[in-house]
């Protein structure tokens, strides 16, 4: 049974509805329960869980520092290239953007890679644009190798591949694996991906699970928040991660909660607004669902309501953003992917973190090969 | 004087502190102190020796031994590899095996830590593994030559205490080597539960690091852990599960 098969269960079912009318008394079942199962899940999530936010973060609360402790793991994400192949309507990469399209050279990547390692941070995400052509199986092997020198933990965000190809990366010592869905909504999946290699749902869908055959450990899923209902969206996101986490039991599994950030065009109809109090429900009822799942903060949100996340669920974040490439030697800075809504350096959130009492946690995995 | 042989030391505290969790690296030192514990584990993952405010090694006090654990490890050969860049980077050669394939419930692969267990002693390593607590695996790492036969009280961080309390004094009673209850222990109370059943040492992070002041807990930890040992010593290590009544229930029965 792959993800889709579950995914098609619910689907079609009408959660709209299901989740309108689910009653105050069964939100206050899910709460009670230690194991909370699907139904449960979908119940934290319906309109009639608003009510109860503040016990939900209690709890939520208590089961991250249990499984947790008080600490929270940081990276710097790395930007490799801004090519892409795809039209993404909500993305500043998106093929038919012209502007002076950039990849690293291999010198750049060393030199990058020294700047952030001098923050004794050791996790390091590299992204690229999605585009096969430009940033090849080749090249990123030899930018892993290069970084490899001076990160004890590297993560891709990259195009989906099949399993030979994550397989090869995690050979040169690739351990974490990011994809976003985007959408798990299929129709809006295709009105949003116009062109381009992406436009597969399916083989996105499924490329978690591929990276897991290949031996990642860490694979870190989420949808792109406002892109459809988030209700249903959280929904299939949380569902997925259950999946995963049950299906290959040795890997850690991690959901995101990317929020949609202002670009051109965003009235169409398909654009859903998520407030903060819909992002803080969705944090929580994963929490509860998911005990063991880790909870990553995007970069993209205001510094002042990162704060207020922290103690929600968040188990991971990122320090030391820059979203264009090219972007921490100081040197040639391209064009941002996205807006950063928090810029500050890793020695900024480090003390962040300890004045709300969390260790910053700058390594936590030692590559084996 | 009571004292805890181990690995070939002699311990004054039967209290073993982990290093994860904390609300700051820092705070190690102080835990350390109140507690009055002279075995630390960490996880060899979150060791950075390659940095002087990240190392976690320069908050341990240098009296105190090591004990690194393979925390990451889902197989026999990766536990092996971890124990021996542990050695490497400096850790001593204690190493405490935690083998976990399941990343939900976070229980311990009995199976494949019984392997990485024959390995590291083979290569010299004092070795004490983490497991569910089974007798025939314990009797197995008994016949391997592991140092103590580490059992969990309850799955990791869910601080519900004894809830294995069955097992554990069955491997008491049938494992000639120190039993010492790792994961589960939530309260000190419940340690020193522990201890009065016979356990020789008990393993504590989460209860301790979690709580709103770590060294306070810590040092309950610490007199826990000690208020029930000496009662164990009390009662009589001779004497177990079925201690006689006070006044002979046959005491009406004459001599012929
Ligand atoms: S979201 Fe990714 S795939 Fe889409 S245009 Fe941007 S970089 Fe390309």
């Amino acid at each position: 049974m792959s993800f889709k098969d579950i995914y098609s269960k619910y689907k079609d079912m009408e959660l709209d509805k299901i989740l309108r009318e689910i009653s105050k008394t069964r939100v206050e079942m899910a709460l009670d329960k230690e194991y909370p199962d699907e139904n449960d899940y979908l119940a934290l999530l319906s309109p009639a869980a608003e009510s109860y936010l503040e016990p939900m973060a209690r709890k939520a609360h208590e089961l991250t520092v249990r499984n947790f402790g008080r600490a929270i793991v940081l990276y710097t994400p790395l930007y490799l290239s801004d090519y892409c192949s795809n039209k993404c309507i909500y993305c500043g990469f998106r093929a038919d953007n012209s502007f002076d399209r950039k990849k690293l050279t291999y010198e750049e990547v060393e030199k990058e890679g020294k700047a952030i390692s001098k923050t004794d941070i050791r996790h390091i995400l590299i992204l690229t644009g999605e585009s096969e052509k430009h940033t090849d199986l080749e090249y990123l092997k030899n930018c892993v190798k290069i970084l490899k020198k001076y990160f004890s933990s590297i993560t891709v965000e990259i195009y989906p591949m099949t399993t030979e190809g994550y397989k090869e990366l995690v050979t040169e010592g690739v351990d974490g694996l990011t994809i976003y869905q985007e959408t798990y909504d299929e129709d809006i999946y295709h009105k949003v991906h116009l062109k381009g290699p992406k436009r597969d749902y399916d083989f996105r869908l499924d490329a978690p699970e591929r990276g897991l055959e290949a031996g990642i450990r860490r694979i870190n899923i989420g949808a792109l928040f406002g892109l459809s209902p988030w209700r249903k969206e959280a929904f299939f996101t949380g569902l997925h991660a259950w999946y995963l986490q049950n299906k290959y039991t040795e890997a850690e599994v991690y959901i995101s909660f990317p929020r949609l950030r202002p670009f051109k065009g965003e009235d169409l109809d398909y654009i859903h607004r998520v407030t903060d109090k819909n992002m803080v429900q969705m944090m929580l009822a994963s929490r509860l669902f998911l005990p063991r799942v880790g909870l990553n903060l995007s970069t993209r949100e205001a510094p002042e309501l990162r704060e207020n996340l922290l103690p929600l669920g968040v188990t991971r974040m990122s320090a030391g953003s820059v979203t264009a490439v090219g972007g921490y030697s100081g040197e040639d800075s391209g064009v941002e992917q996205f807006e950063v809504a928090d810029h500050r350096s890793v020695d900024e959130i480090k003390s962040l973190l300890l004045k709300h009492r969390y260790q910053p946690v700058l390594k936590d995995w030692e590559m084996l090969s | 004087m009571d004292t805890f042989k181990i690995g070939g030391k002699e311990l004054k505290s039967r209290l073993i502190v982990g290093t994860g969790k904390y609300p700051r690296k820092s705070m190690i030192s102080e835990v350390i102190k109140s507690s009055g514990t002279e075995v630390i584990t960490l996880a060899l993952r979150r060791v950075d020796i390659n940095s002087e405010d990240e190392n976690i090694l320069n908050y341990i006090d240098d009296s105190c031994v090591l004990m690194p654990n393979t925390s990451g490890a889902t197989t026999a050969d990766e536990a092996v590899k971890i124990a021996r860049i542990a050695k490497a980077a400096g850790c001593g050669d204690w190493v405490k095996i935690e083998v976990i394939k399941d990343n939900k419930f976070l229980l311990p692969d009995n199976y494949e830590t019984l392997k990485a267990s024959e390995t590291l002693v083979k290569e010299g390593f004092k070795v004490f593994p983490y497991v569910t607590p089974e007798l025939a695996v314990a009797k197995e790492l008994e016949n391997v030559g592991v140092e103590a036969v580490m059992p969990l009280g309850a799955p990791i961080g869910t601080n519900k205490g004894l809830e294995t309390r069955e097992l554990i004094k069955i491997l008491i009673s049938e494992i000639n080597l120190p039993i010492i209850v790792d994961a589960g222990i939530g309260r000190p109370s419940q340690a020193a539960e522990a201890m009065e059943l016979g356990c020789e040492a008990v393993m504590v992070n989460t209860a301790i690091a979690t709580s709103q002041d770590p060294p306070l807990m810590a040092d309950a930890f610490g007199r826990g852990v000690e208020a029930g040992r000496k009662a164990f010593l009390a009662k009589n290590p001779q004497v177990k599960d079925k201690a006689e009544a006070s006044s002979p229930l046959t005491g009406f029965l004459s001599e012929d």
